[in-house]
């Protein structure tokens, strides 16, 4: 499958795009985005409703500094091209927010389905504090996602 | 300012350039003249590599006299290290999880 991952490539990167083409019609995408129970398998376990307005959590086995859970809501659903839900980590106070948006386009036998995932201006103010990562550990992080993105 | 992800996986990409950014990292500012004997490629490759690691600021220069020395700029990962690597390799595994699920859903 083709896969890409990028940042923009502004002078302050706000923005990851990860795109993939599957060989299923967006119909069936869709619902694999849509559907609580679908969304569970791959994503998170949710109380997702395609309903703009609906305000949900996915929530994951809690990890150092996150408890696991994701506050969403839902901003735009149209059935089955667009998708997208705000994106929120940690307390309202000094959180991490973001937009995730999801956009489905038909190709020649599949769905072109692009992840968009905007706003991390406020991550980047956070992220200076980065001297704690070792070197060690940032190399060995970076050829993961390397291996991952190559 | 903050680097440019995009050029900073680009110039990591490679085990000359990554070696010569370690070693400034770890040992602090060189002469490109002490860089290249310690690379042990020409002296050309190394200005090369330098300018594609200045190019994602990654590392920084200073001329005095005849030399020049260049110097780690660390920072420039903070991006990088934060949100870039948490979220590129979450995303792509979801993908990947989609991916298996779409094969077992019905059509």
């Amino acid at each position: 499958m083709s896969d890409t991952t990028k940042a923009d490539t502004a002078e302050c990167p706000s923005t990851l795009v990860v795109e993939r083409v599957f060989p299923h019609p967006p119909a069936k995408v869709w619902r694999a985005l849509t559907e609580g129970p679908l969304l569970a398998q791959w994503m998170m376990n949710n109380d997702f409703q395609p309903v703009v307005g609906h305000k949900f959590q996915f929530r994951a086995d809690p990890a150092p500094n996150w408890n696991g859970i994701v506050d969403c809501e839902v901003i735009a659903v149209e059935p089955p091209k667009r998708l997208s839900y705000n994106w929120g980590v940690g307390p309202s106070e000094y959180g991490l927010h973001w937009v995730v948006l999801w956009t489905l386009t038909p190709t020649d036998g599949g769905t072109h389905l692009r992840m968009e995932q905007s706003g991390f201006t406020a991550v980047q103010q956070a992220a200076y504090n980065g001297a704690r990562y070792g070197w060690n550990k940032f190399f060995g992080g970076l050829d993961q996602v390397l291996g991952g993105i190559q | 300012m903050p680097a440019v992800p995009n050029a900073v996986f680009k110039a990591l990409a490679d085990p000359t350039r990554r070696a010569i950014f370690e070693g400034l990292t770890r040992d602090g500012e060189q002469t490109v003249h002490s860089i290249t004997q310690r690379a042990r490629i020409s002296q050309p490759a190394v200005s090369k590599h330098l300018a594609q690691l200045k190019q994602a600021r990654l590392v920084r220069n200073r001329h005095c006299g005849r030399e020049t020395h260049y110097s780690a700029r660390p920072e420039a990962l903070a991006p990088l290290v934060d949100w870039l690597k948490v979220y590129g390799a979450f995303w792509l595994d979801r993908f990947d999880r989609l991916e298996s699920l779409l094969e077992r859903m019905e059509p």
